[in-house]
């Protein structure tokens, strides 16, 4: 594990990915259940206010870590995929893999459009502001507001078929799919 | 000639004073008119709002006053308090429903006249589907030509609401100050 190299390799992940990858799988969980918390929060609650700033900025920070990702997966493709999965399995997760970068993106944008609906910018951790860019739409932060929620929802859907592929391979068809996202070598007996 | 003149003259100002109770369209397109509202934020000072979206018609006779009537609608979902994101707040179920309850109303029933250019304008207001009777306390603004052909008339109005009467619970005291200003111009 300390041998790894920070960039995938043929066979494995390098620990740059994986890193990325837990870091955004803890990132996207938690920000979906504050959220949830976070909008029924009573207006005299201590987090009232201070949850959406964090939630907002976070949100931020998150999407760049996806460009992130993206630039880098591009640049450092990840190890091919294990021998033995069929064509479809194969392609399933080619496209949950993309619509989760997807997914993020309009996740963030929605949230932003909610934020910069009125003309103010988006302030990330009172460190800098995303300025607001305007459409005219009207009541744009309610249509935001829903579609950002409902794409969460899509989002938490693809990570659960996600999870629920990974224990799959792990448990049922015994593969690595699951331990080189932990490190491990393609050719490594779990 | 000189009678004939002094006649005309004469008729004019009686048709003018005669006024008939003329009907008026409030302005809302050249947007000269406005629907504010205020309510302490937790209780230490004024948020200020508005409803973007409305329009309304009155009709009125400065001889007669008291039977001066009034109809607006408001477009609930075009609150405005400059946030977009509690507008979003104010709009949901928490507080306005406005998916349930889109619009609220005003319905003159009778207008008191206090002299001096105040009236009372009580009606039925409608928001969130409960109906009742408020009263606005009014004052005249001015009237005349404008520049641009037409005739003008301006009020200003403000009443306080319970919101719980309406079933809108709006901490800490349940009360919001609704401003209005209209310019009617005669149709």
């Amino acid at each position: 594990m300390f041998s790894m190299s920070v960039l995938n390799q043929s066979d494995r992940y390098g620990w740059g990915m994986i890193s990325l990858h837990w870091l955004v799988a803890v990132t996207v969980f938690s920000m979906f259940a504050f959220g949830y918390w976070m909008v029924d929060l009573d207006y005299y609650h201590a987090w009232y206010k201070k949850g959406p700033d964090l939630h907002r900025s976070i949100g931020v920070l998150l999407l760049a870590v996806m460009a992130l990702r993206l630039v880098w997966r591009i640049l450092n493709p990840p190890p091919a995929a294990e021998t033995g999965l069929t064509a479809w399995e194969k392609a399933g997760a080619q496209i949950v893999h993309w619509a989760f970068y997807l997914m993020v993106l309009l996740i963030a944008t929605t949230g932003y459009l909610i934020t910069t609906a009125d003309g103010r910018g988006l302030l990330v951790f009172d460190w800098f502001e995303v300025p607001a860019v305007t459409f005219d739409i009207k009541n744009q932060e309610d249509l935001a507001g829903e579609v950002h929620w409902y794409l969460a929802l899509v989002m938490m859907s693809l990570a659960s078929v996600h999870i629920l592929a990974a224990l799959k391979h792990h448990f049922v068809d015994k593969d690595q799919t699951l331990m080189r996202m932990l490190g491990k070598r393609q050719k490594d007996t779990p | 000639m000189k009678v004939f003149f002094r006649a005309l003259l004469l008729s004019c100002v009686a048709l003018a004073g005669s006024a008939q109770a003329a009907d008026y369209d409030i302005d809302t397109r050249g947007a000269h008119a406005a629907i504010q509202f205020k309510f302490k934020h937790i209780g230490i000072s004024w948020l200020v709002g508005r409803f973007n979206t409305f329009e309304g018609k009155f009709s009125f006779d400065e001889d007669d006053i008291a039977e001066t009537k009034i109809a607006v609608d408001i477009d609930v979902t075009s609150l405005d308090s400059n946030h977009a994101e509690r507008d979003k707040h104010l709009r949901s179920d928490d507080f306005l429903n406005v998916k349930k309850f889109p619009s609220a109303s005003f319905v003159s029933t009778r207008v008191v006249d206090l002299g001096n250019g105040k009236a009372t304008v009580y009606g039925d207001f409608t928001l969130m589907g409960v109906t009742k009777e408020i009263a606005i306390d009014t004052s005249t603004v001015g009237m005349g030509n404008d520049p641009w052909g037409g005739y003008r008339a301006g009020f200003e109005g403000t009443t306080t609401l319970n919101t719980k009467d309406f079933n809108l619970i709006l901490p800490p005291g349940n009360e919001v100050e609704l401003a209005l200003y209209i310019e009617g111009v005669r149709q």
